[in-house]
């Protein structure tokens, strides 16, 4: 928008002051309804991080994007958007933005690249993918995806022939949770998870920094939550945000997070502070569980954690006194250590002693629905996919392993190419910066015969494909419907408020040319995506033309109950029908089937372990070079306390780099922040800092990459994980 | 009738997202802003405390900015809410160096600029911004004569602090604590 225009409009108001007394009386509501003739707003749902909170992106009088603002019949941002939904213009408006079709004339990693037309693009690719097929299989080709666009890919790839598809959120974020949940309860949390916190009593966060992580109705409700005067009890080496807004903070170790969640469960079953009418109506193995945790005591538990054992009694009896009103946090980053699931798995038992499942204030059932999609033929069978590379491993798993599909990029043998991956679709997802062991990702990518990437930013992959197709924001186009689970389950409408700057494109469009060359026609049944979203609207009884006018639309479930009655007894989908304390699906697999606590290893002298977390104004990587965003966060920091930096004679805001226990360097420095706010045996930084792409001119060189230092990568071995937080840096002062 | 706003530093979580709205709502350009967030820690580890606030133009019911302002610019409105009509500004920064609160920026375009409780906005019965978009819903806004309004409430029901008031300036900024 022009300065000089909106200024115009704006001395006006401030011009003619004379406000009539009428119009101020207490008359004030938060709603967003401003479609006064000058401007016009449009429906979307956000995409700058994966809640995708609905909203409206208003013009200004030019007809220029101008803001973004919450529908407030959205359940999941009652109108209200986090900073990167409401900075979100700020990807429309980045003039680093991918502007036309590249194709790399030089070796990967050179970053040489010319223009090309779509036609062209696509013939390259569509070329590639017939040799892949030829000489290995279509089961070759494989997709990563994050965000909107990788479901047309999905469909792309599938009707190609292969099912290697994954998405980074799983097994670098929430898949041990989702694992453990549906070991325990029979079915994974999903997202949003049906967390009741604006009616808990008691809100446990184990390393989850909310607040921090600005998930947004989540964020929302701990706030109503602490209105309410709710007790929140904080696990974090850290003093998080949400640690200072709690009754309790635990300042543990890091990685002895199981060994309090065991004693825990200890002191509830001892004290005999667990629901019993619960546990005995619907949990399975609870006399095999108390067999389990008979030695695990708060005594125990003090000498690995550091968290006195009066305080883990006083805790316990705080999560007891609010059940079932009481949630303990499943956390959604949740790849740590490698002993995640069963982490995660000691929560679910929590959760499941203190009866909060079903119940008001702890887990409600959430409403689902979904919606019919138009039949497509069925998809070719592939000879193999991931799973048949892992010997048998990971078999509660369902949805693609990322780290597995890179593993299965670089020959066992060398010139043994069975099974072996040779093409990469990555969509919407800066793999360089979301897998750990950036040297390994990179291994992978040189074996590769095509890697072709989808984004509306340059970033550090697409620096390494061999073609580059620009998608145009969430703001200039359609997208699939947003179907959600909440309270009552919902629909979302996502469409363009203007028409795509340079020569960008829908991801629903590439999918479509690329399977029109490649013979696919049949699984791409309508010419535009308009036709496909009013297709599918009109089978639940609205329409695209409804949609565009109220952007959200719920759609319940006529006798959906959110809570079980006290004393129901429910059927879960487990092997026993029971919340299963103890796992018979994890003891099949030949693991552990309740939770143990496992020593890890700690850091030498001199070195400190890396913790990382989010920031609340950036997602991960992707938001680094937001110009409305980095305005307000445009580097990250490395907390240390100020006894390490007095032992370093380190300074505030001195730049040093990082070395990992590997020997690995970070490429770029970064500002010291000396703070009590973190412990002495760790570091702490916010992921998604130190872009090594120089075309993010805002975010090149910027802070440090946490990636960078992971070398160290733990996989669970339940599901095949990345746990990530084995790794200890030490300072480098010398080099600035 | 008068606005003031309370920011509840319980629930603030210093998301900045009451920055970035403001800056998209008045269009202020990238690198200057409005309104901004402070973060305070106190104590040694474990035993520590850490405030967030949301800080802007307080509307000083005493307003130094408007008593040194020479050519009425910087002015009052009769619900107490303190603006700058840019065309009157000369850009000479007299006010910015009376705030004690440093509320005030020059513009790229020369005048002075900062928070005017969207001003615009109030006349079409909408709330400031800020306050509209916050998450945790830990802003109020409204209207001090009025006995009934929530910040009337809510700065009867609770404890509250005032930023600098020994400057002798009156702020109608209130922190909730």
């Amino acid at each position: 928008m022009q300065r000089r225009e909106f200024l115009k409009i704006s001395s006006l108001g401030i011009g003619g002051l004379a406000l009539s007394g009428t119009l101020l009386y207490e008359f004030f509501n938060s709603a967003n309804d401003e479609t006064d003739g000058e401007l016009h707003r449009f429906p979307t749902y956000c995409e700058i991080c994966f809640w995708q909170c609905a909203g409206w992106t208003h013009l200004d009088k030019d007809k220029k994007i101008w803001k973004i603002i919450g529908n407030e019949d959205d359940p999941h941002s009652n109108g209200r958007l986090c900073p990167r939904g409401t900075g979100g213009i700020g990807s429309y408006y980045d003039k680093d933005r991918l502007k036309k079709p590249l194709i790399r004339i030089n070796d990967r990693g050179k970053q040489s690249f010319r223009e090309a037309s779509w036609e062209e693009a696509f013939d390259l690719i569509a070329k590639k993918m017939k040799d892949i097929s030829s000489k290995y299989g279509p089961e070759s080709m494989a997709l990563f995806h994050h965000g909107s666009g990788g479901k047309y890919f999905t469909n792309l790839i599938k009707a190609f022939g292969s099912d290697n598809i994954a998405k980074p959120s799983f097994a670098q974020c929430m898949g041990p949770r989702e694992v453990a949940y549906a070991a325990t309860f029979g079915t994974g949390l999903s997202s949003p998870e049906p967390l009741d916190i604006r009616d808990t009593k008691c809100l446990v966060l184990i390393g989850s920094h909310l607040g921090e992580n600005m998930h947004n109705a989540q964020v929302q409700e701990m706030s109503d939550a602490i209105d309410k005067g709710a007790s929140i009890i904080t696990v974090d080496p850290r003093f998080s945000t949400a640690a200072s807004k709690s009754k309790f903070w635990l300042p543990i170790k890091p990685a002895t997070d199981i060994a309090l969640l065991l004693s825990w469960i200890n002191v509830l079953i001892t004290n005999e502070w667990y629901d019993k009418e619960f546990v005995e109506l619907n949990c399975e193995g609870f006399d095999q569980l108390k067999q389990h945790v008979q030695s695990f005591t708060p005594e125990w538990a003090f000498g690995i954690t550091t968290i006195e054992p009066d305080v883990i009694v006083k805790t316990a009896k705080t999560m007891h006194d609010a059940s079932p009103a009481v949630i303990i946090h499943p956390g959604r980053h949740t790849t740590w250590y490698g002993d995640d699931t069963q982490r995660l798995r000691a929560v679910a038992i929590l959760n499941a002693l203190l009866g909060s499942w079903g119940k008001r204030g702890g887990f409600f059932i959430p409403d689902k629905a979904s919606l019919p999609h138009h039949h497509l033929p069925a998809y070719p069978k592939p000879a193999w996919t991931w799973k048949d590379t892992v010997d048998g491993k990971y078999n509660l798993v369902d949805l693609g392993l990322a780290n597995i599909m890179v593993d299965a990029s670089i020959p066992k043998k060398s010139g043994d190419n069975s099974k072996v991956i040779k093409g990469w679709f990555v969509v919407g997802t800066n793999l360089i910066n979301t897998l750990p062991n950036t040297t390994h990702t990179l291994k992978a990518i040189q074996n590769l015969d095509l890697l072709v990437a989808i984004d509306t930013m340059p970033m550090e992959i697409t620096g390494w494909a061999d073609v580059i197709l620009p998608e145009c924001t969430y703001l200039e186009r359609y997208d699939s419907i947003r179907v959600n689970q909440n309270r009552e389950a919902n629909i979302a409408l996502r469409m363009p408020a203007t028409k795509p700057l340079y020569d960008t494109k829908p991801a629903w469009w590439m999918a479509r040319e690329l399977g029109l060359k490649l013979g696919l026609k049949e699984y791409f049944p309508f010419k535009t995506q308009e036709e496909e979203l009013d297709w599918e609207l009109t089978q639940i009884g609205s329409s695209l033309k409804e949609m565009k006018k109220i952007g959200v639309k719920k759609i319940p479930t006529p006798d959906h109950y959110l809570y079980i009655a006290k004393g129901e007894t429910i059927e879960f989908n487990t092997n026993s029908g029971k919340i299963e304390l103890y796992s018979s699906a994890i003891d099949e697999e030949g693991f552990p089937a309740m939770p143990v606590y496992t020593k890890h290893p700690e850091p030498e002298d001199g070195f400190y372990r890396l913790i990382y977390g989010r920031a609340p104004m950036h997602t991960f990587s992707r938001t680094a070079n937001n110009p409305n965003l980095t305005d307000l966060m445009d580097e990250n920091t490395v907390w240390i306390n100020p006894k390490i930096a007095n032992l370093w004679d380190l300074k505030e805001n001195q730049y040093i780099k990082l070395k990992n226990q590997d020997g690995i360097v970070s490429t770029f420095s970064i500002k010291v922040r000396i703070t009590e706010r973190i412990r002495i045996d760790s570091v702490y930084m916010v992921h998604g800092f130190g872009h090594a792409d120089k075309k993010l001119t805002q975010a090149y060189g910027r802070g440090a990459s946490d990636t960078e230092m992971i070398t160290n990568v733990l996989i669970d071995p339940i599901m095949g994980g990345t746990g990530m937080r084995g790794n200890f840096v030490t300072f480098i002062t010398e080099t600035v | 009738m008068r606005y003031a706003m309370a920011i509840d530093t319980l629930k603030c979580v210093g998301c900045s997202d009451c920055v970035v709205a403001c800056q998209t709502e008045n269009n202020v350009p990238i690198g200057y802003c409005r309104d901004w967030i402070v973060e305070v820690t106190d104590g040694t580890y474990p035993n520590l405390t850490l405030e967030n606030r949301s800080e802007r133009c307080c509307h000083c019911t005493n307003a130094p900015c408007v008593r040194c302002c020479p050519t009425g610019a910087s002015h009052k409105t009769e619900e107490g809410v303190v603006l700058v009509t840019h065309s009157d500004c000369i850009g000479c920064a007299a006010c910015i160096t009376s705030c004690p609160y440093d509320a005030r920026y020059t513009h790229p375009e020369g005048y002075v600029d900062k928070c005017t409780f969207c001003y615009h906005r109030l006349a079409d019965g909408l709330l400031p911004a800020c306050v509209s978009v916050c998450p945790t819903k830990c802003l109020y806004f409204g209207d001090l004569d009025n006995p009934e309004s929530k910040i009337s409430e809510v700065l009867k029901n609770r404890k509250w602090k005032l930023l600098i008031p020994e400057a002798g300036t009156e702020p109608k900024l209130y922190f909730l604590i």
